[in-house]
């Protein structure tokens, strides 16, 4: 049988489980500010793992897709630690803030400049603007049978089959590639990588293919930014926590105590 | 005028509680935009549901009814609603934030090359030019965004329990059938089976307890399981609960899942085991009316949300506190 060519899109992001106190907002200049480090978008790691387990089934080949406007290839080699065998970055300034559809659109070209594919996997939502929008705008600019929400992913015989999660359960569904999915957490979480794999690959001479925007065949008005009319911090949450202390066994006395008011 | 358009869910013959939600939502742009709303019913049979959204006072009703309709294809009621949207030309289209608005939003705005806010918490007109402000929160609840976008339709999906459902009166809205042009070759994705699963209504319980990566373990979800029966000698309907990891970790299944992909609940008593208290999470429970946290780590976020919180492991005080509870009842 022939190669499977599969394209995983991974977005870096500021880390979205940095602690509360770590994360502020600049509403002047609109930014949420994270002082945390990069990481890749939680989903997109799911996606990439469902790719790699493909790979362990047949011949397949991996190639994972990240564009922003400076994409950091430390961050993005960790796919290749994982088990990717490609990783393309495509960086551009233009790229900075890009809305769902645009973002869709450097996509779609750099996927049509990479050529062949089989399957597009992407996450189900990215953690930075919660849009989860990109993958299926993707599908449909592509023209290519869309999946959202995968739990399980299989290929066979040209198709791919999906458990696709709907709010009963689930369903069972087939579709000719090439096709794209949009994976949730379900799948499961990234395989552990050594950490002689990950300094082995982060130190590797390997040259990581960097794209411009120039290089995708696309009028540069097609690249709008999200409008952003306003940014602000949340409403507080905070509550007055009452720390119940002693042993354990006096502290769960309390503690059924209290359950008692709360009847 | 201009008219909003909300696209109606239906649940065992009904309108959804989404949808009436919804139509409030409408039902306010529609007045500051000195226009009407109108609601847009997909299905195999429609009838009686458009019969029972009139009364909320739409302009109209778009019945759109195809045997091809039946359950969800995405594809078909993709091309069924984009058809509609040329037909109508609203100048705004709600969805909820659903199962089903989830795909059919980005869908249907890259085909109508327009574009969509998910997830909104708020809408409102904005009064100098009359585009729709959508309100959003980002980073998984740490920000909140108001976004303004061109294209029309414009286009947003809506989160749920935010919007009252409008008053009904007598209703004087007009039904009027649409014939959607589709057909079995649209479809790309073949339904092989459907699996239904036991799923918890998690927004339904009283009381829910949820474990999270603390648990370090599937069976720490036995010791929960215990904390639940004896707290439900005392309390209405007790359900588990359970954050991300602990589904991405195989212990147990996502419809358990609390938090911003999960489930958003706000029940009489949160009891939050093992869990850190990331924003995801936060979001899907900080309105709960008493949160309980325990946790090892003095300094999580849970104990920051929390009305009473246990520095303690789990694994010590939950055996201790079910024998507490046995006592009491
Ligand atoms: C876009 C996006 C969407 C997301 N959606 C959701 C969502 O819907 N729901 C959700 O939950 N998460 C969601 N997440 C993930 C979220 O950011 C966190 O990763 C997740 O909530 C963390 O789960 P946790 O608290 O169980 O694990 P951890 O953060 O690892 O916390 C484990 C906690 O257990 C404590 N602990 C350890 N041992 C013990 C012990 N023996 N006894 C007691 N306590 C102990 C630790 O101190 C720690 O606080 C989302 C993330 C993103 C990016
Ligand atoms: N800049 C990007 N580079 C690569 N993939 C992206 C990018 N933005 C979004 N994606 C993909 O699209 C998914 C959904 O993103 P979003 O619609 O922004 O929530 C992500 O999980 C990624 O797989």
């Amino acid at each position: 049988m022939t190669e499977i060519r599969i394209i995983v899109c991974a977005k870096e992001i500021p880390d979205p489980e940095a602690p509360l106190s770590d994360v502020s907002v600049d509403a002047e200049k609109m930014e949420v500010i994270v002082d945390a480090p990069q990481v890749i978008s939680p989903f997109d790691e799911n996606a990439l793992e469902a790719a790699i387990r493909i790979t362990e089934e047949m011949d397949a080949k991996i190639t994972v897709l990240s564009m922003g406007k400076k994409v950091s290839d430390t961050v993005l080699r960790k796919t290749l630690a994982a088990g990717a065998d490609e990783l393309i970055l495509v960086e551009d300034d233009v790229f900075e803030k890009l809305d769902s559809h645009s973002t869709a659109v450097a996509l779609a070209g750099a996927i049509r400049r990479i050529g062949e594919y089989d399957l597009i996997l992407t996450g189900r939502q990215a953690g930075d603007w919660d849009s989860g929008q990109v993958g299926l705008i993707l599908g449909e600019m592509l023209a290519v049978p869309c999946i959202n929400l995968a739990r399980d992913i299989s290929v066979e015989d040209g198709s791919v089959v999906v458990k696709k999660s709907i709010p009963e359960g689930y369903e069972l569904v087939k579709a000719r590639m090439p096709a794209l999915v949009t994976v949730s957490n379900e799948v499961g979480e990234l395989r552990y990588i050594s950490r002689t794999k990950m300094l082995k690959m982060m130190r590797g001479s390997r040259s990581i293919p960097s794209w411009s925007a120039g290089d995708l065949n696309v009028t540069p008005e097609a690249f709008q930014k999200m409008g952003i009319a306003e940014l602000s911090s949340p409403p507080d949450m905070g509550r007055d926590c009452q720390f119940i202390e002693g042993s354990p066994d006096d502290q769960a006395e309390k503690l059924a105590a209290v359950f008692q008011t709360l009847r | 005028m201009s008219e909003v358009l909300i696209l109606g869910e239906i649940k065992e013959g009904s309108l959804d509680l989404k949808t009436l939600e919804l139509l409030g939502a409408g039902k306010k742009l529609a007045s500051d935009l000195d226009g009407e709303f109108s609601v847009v019913l997909m299905g195999d049979t429609v009838s009686g549901a458009a019969d029972e959204a009139i009364p909320y006072g739409p302009a109209k009703v778009y019945k759109l009814e195809h045997p091809l309709l039946q359950g969800f294809k995405a594809e078909l009621w993709l091309a069924s609603l984009e058809q509609a949207c040329r037909e109508i030309n609203p100048e705004i289209l709600l969805m909820s934030h659903s199962f089903i608005g989830m795909e059919l939003g980005p869908r249907l705005a890259c085909r109508l090359n327009s574009r969509l806010t998910t997830d909104c918490i708020d809408l409102s007109i904005d009064s100098e030019d009359g585009l729709l402000l959508r309100t959003k929160p980002v980073s998984g609840g740490n920000a909140i965004s108001v976004f303004k976008c061109p294209g029309e339709p414009q286009l947003a999906t809506v989160r749920g329990k935010i919007f009252e459902s409008p008053e009904t009166a007598d209703g004087k809205g007009e039904i009027v059938e649409m014939v959607p042009q589709i057909d079995e070759s649209m479809i790309k994705v073949e339904s092989l089976e459907i699996v239904k699963e036991e799923i918890v209504a998690l927004d339904k319980a009283d009381v829910v307890v949820s474990g999270g990566a603390g648990l370090g373990e599937e069976d720490g979800f036995e010791l929960l399981e215990e904390l639940t029966e004896a707290l439900s000698k005392s309390f209405g309907t007790v359900m588990i609960g359970c954050s991300r990891v602990a589904v991405d970790k195989g212990w147990i299944s996502s419809d358990h899942q609390v938090g911003l992909t999960g489930t958003m609940i706000s029940p009489d008593i949160y009891v939050a085991v093992g869990i850190s208290g990331a924003i995801q999470h936060l979001v899907g429970m900080v309105h709960s009316k008493k949160i309980i946290a325990i946790n090892t780590d003095t300094g999580c976020n849970m104990f920051k949300v929390a009305d009473y919180g246990v520095v303690e492991d789990y694994e010590e005080i939950i055996p201790a506190l079910i024998e507490k509870l046995e006592e009491l009842s």
